[in-house]
């Protein structure tokens, strides 16, 4: 009930205009790169490149999951073929060097198809059991690919594809040391990147609102009663699966250009696991709550790292090992998530209406019935 | 009066059983006709079949002339039949507003709002609640929305699927009235019911299902004096 009435209190009382908002914020997300660059170091700038890439994965599951409701535990899949299809026509692996501007909408093309490829068969099932299903789609992905170097030598096997090619734009390539405008390589990865998750952030926005995002909301709360209002409920969820798909297929090809190595070991079910946390965490199917997520949990575990160099500085030597520390805390994490908030940090309205006891929502309205 | 829709030798099966058994009936248009019978006699399995939610495994089903038999639900849907599935059905994280829109999906016109209008003179209750959660209404205000938000779809028949179903007595009464008024409107309506006495005496006609097959079939009010429907249905 507070969190509603503070929400309220923020949009009546604020005597800034919008816009004002809007363009401290732009102003923050130009800066960053060079602000962390300077008081952090190039390493930072790399996990906050690494972070707008999940914001772009949280953003795509969310769809499938925060959106129409279904629960997708294989989606790093999709990251995946993204990765790989980027990789193998993007590097000496076959001696195929394609551009980005071709291979990212292949990547969300052909990502979009295994999406459909997934879903058609699967989306018959509902809940845990299509939940199953994608776990398993997951693995066999990730297997496959692992697999895939024998008879043929496809994938390269559990070594992974390396010397990707780094994207390029009209002969500046973001890899190389050089600098333009006073702009290295990971600040022009960071600028790409933020450029792609706006436009991905205002793509859902507007699916939010329109008759598609309607439908997917409707099946999320009743699919016997959405299809009763005339919606299509199987080729609804399909376009669902699709686009979260293709957004993952987007991500992949960025991360395989931008880390230049891609192995299976970086498509394993923890990532996907792990994705769908962010999407937990943050508030499932509310945009700013998924980017929220996904920014803590890209940020929490590089800067737990520290707590190792705290233990060394404290008590001469590490008593607790950080990774260990970082499993444990996110345990907790997720706990205490669960007990305290558990639409997430930052819901939307209507999952909000969920947490919040009607009669607190609506004094009075008991009163006079029955 | 011409036939809206029409059933003949209709046949429903899950998996090699027969939920119903060659059923024929019609209903002609602004008729509101009543199927009663005891639980599992197949009378949602038939309102399942008829918009498309369960195969129809043998038979045909014709609706303005056209055959909606093997046709998927979302096209039956925009066909004109609407169904007011059992359990109300209502999108209870959705606002009551959001809810009748959700009703009129399939248009595309103008007259959406005007309609919404239309609807609130019929269940004033729902204007006061407009901005409300669909799940925080009272069970009879649930069933009046999903009644509305059927509506706002323009359909040229009503499916209503046991309307009554977890409604206080008082608020049982009300819903009928509702439904008799919808039918004055000039709605044609198909009203499956357990509830048999106050189906009967809202209803034009009647369909008797007895195990998945039409026992009997006349005026509602003749039923409602047949010795045999008094004495199984209507407790005497």
């Amino acid at each position: 009930m507070r969190d509603i009435e503070v929400i309220v209190a923020r949009k009546t009382t604020s005597p800034y205009p919008a816009w004002l908002g809007l363009a401290l914020i732009a102003v923050a997300l130009i800066a960053a790169p060079f602000l962390v660059q300077a008081s952090l170091g190039t390493y930072w700038v790399r996990i906050l490149d690494l972070t707008l890439l999940y914001i772009m994965l949280a953003l795509g599951l969310n769809i499938v999951v925060g959106y129409a409701g279904l629960l997708d535990l294989g989606y790093v899949a999709f990251y995946a073929v993204g990765a790989y299809l980027y990789a193998l026509l993007a590097s000496p692996q076959f001696g195929v060097h394609l551009p980005f501007w071709l291979l990212l909408p292949l990547g969300a093309l052909v990502a979009g198809l295994f999406g459909v490829l997934l879903g058609a068969p699967t989306l018959r099932l509902r809940g845990d059991y299509l939940a199953i299903v994608t776990l398993g789609f997951g693995e066999i992905i990730r297997i496959f690919i692992t697999n895939l170097d024998r008879p043929l030598n496809v994938t390269n096997g559990p070594q992974g594809i390396n010397l990707i090619d780094p994207i390029a734009i009209s002969g500046f390539s973001f890899a190389r040391p050089q600098e333009l405008f006073g702009i290295n390589s990971v600040q022009a990865y960071y600028y790409l990147f933020l450029a792609l998750t706006l436009l991905i952030m205002f793509v859902c926005l507007r699916l939010q609102d329109s008759r598609i995002g309607r439908a997917w909301v409707a099946i999320r709360e009743d699919e016997t009663a959405a299809e009763a209002m005339g919606i299509n409920t199987h080729n609804m969820k399909l376009l669902a699966f699709a686009m979260g798909a293709s957004f993952g297929g987007v991500s992949g090809g960025l991360f395989a250009s931008f880390q230049g190595f891609i192995s299976p070991e970086s498509f394993n079910l923890m990532e996907s696991i792990m994705i769908l946390c962010m999407i937990v965490l943050g508030g499932m199917g509310n945009i700013p709550g998924v980017i929220l997520g996904a920014f803590l949990l890209t940020i929490l575990p590089e800067a737990l790292r520290y707590v190792g160099d705290l233990q060394r500085l404290v008590f001469d030597r590490v008593l607790v090992d950080p990774a260990d520390l970082r499993m444990l805390l996110f345990g907790l994490a997720l706990v205490l998530m669960m007990i305290f908030r558990p639409a997430g940090l930052w819901p939307s309205k209507q999952r909000q209406r969920e947490l919040v006891k009607d009669d607190e929502l609506h004094p009075g309205l008991y009163d006079e019935q029955k | 009066m011409p036939s809206l829709l029409e059933a003949r030798n209709l046949t429903v099966a899950y998996g090699g059983i027969q939920a119903v058994k060659d059923v024929s009936f019609e209903i002609n248009e602004g008729e509101l006709v009543c199927f009663i019978g005891a639980n599992g006699a197949g009378k949602s399995s038939l309102l399942k079949a008829l918009c498309g939610m369960a195969p129809a495994a043998a038979g045909a089903m014709h609706f303005q002339n056209q055959s909606i038999t093997h046709l998927p639900v979302h096209e039956i849907v925009r066909r004109g039949i609407a169904l007011v599935p059992e359990g109300r059905g209502i999108f209870s994280r959705m606002t009551v507003k959001e809810n009748l829109e959700m009703g009129a999906y399939t248009r595309h016109d103008l007259a959406i709002d005007a309609d919404m209008e239309k609807a609130f003179v019929l269940f004033p209750r729902l204007k006061e609640r407009l901005k409300q959660q669909a799940g925080t209404l009272s069970g009879g205000e649930q069933q009046m929305l999903a009644i509305a938000r059927a509506l706002m779809g323009r359909p040229k028949l009503l499916l209503l699927d046991e309307p009554s179903m977890g409604l206080a007595p008082l608020m049982v009464q009300k819903i009928f009235e509702t439904i008799r008024e919808v039918s004055k409107a000039g709605m044609t309506i198909l009203l499956v019911e357990q509830n048999a006495k106050l189906a009967l005496e809202v209803s034009q006609r009647g369909y008797v299902m007895e195990s998945g097959a039409i026992t009997l079939n006349d005026d509602a009010e003749a039923l409602a004096k047949n010795a045999d429907v008094r004495k199984a249905y209507l407790g005497d």
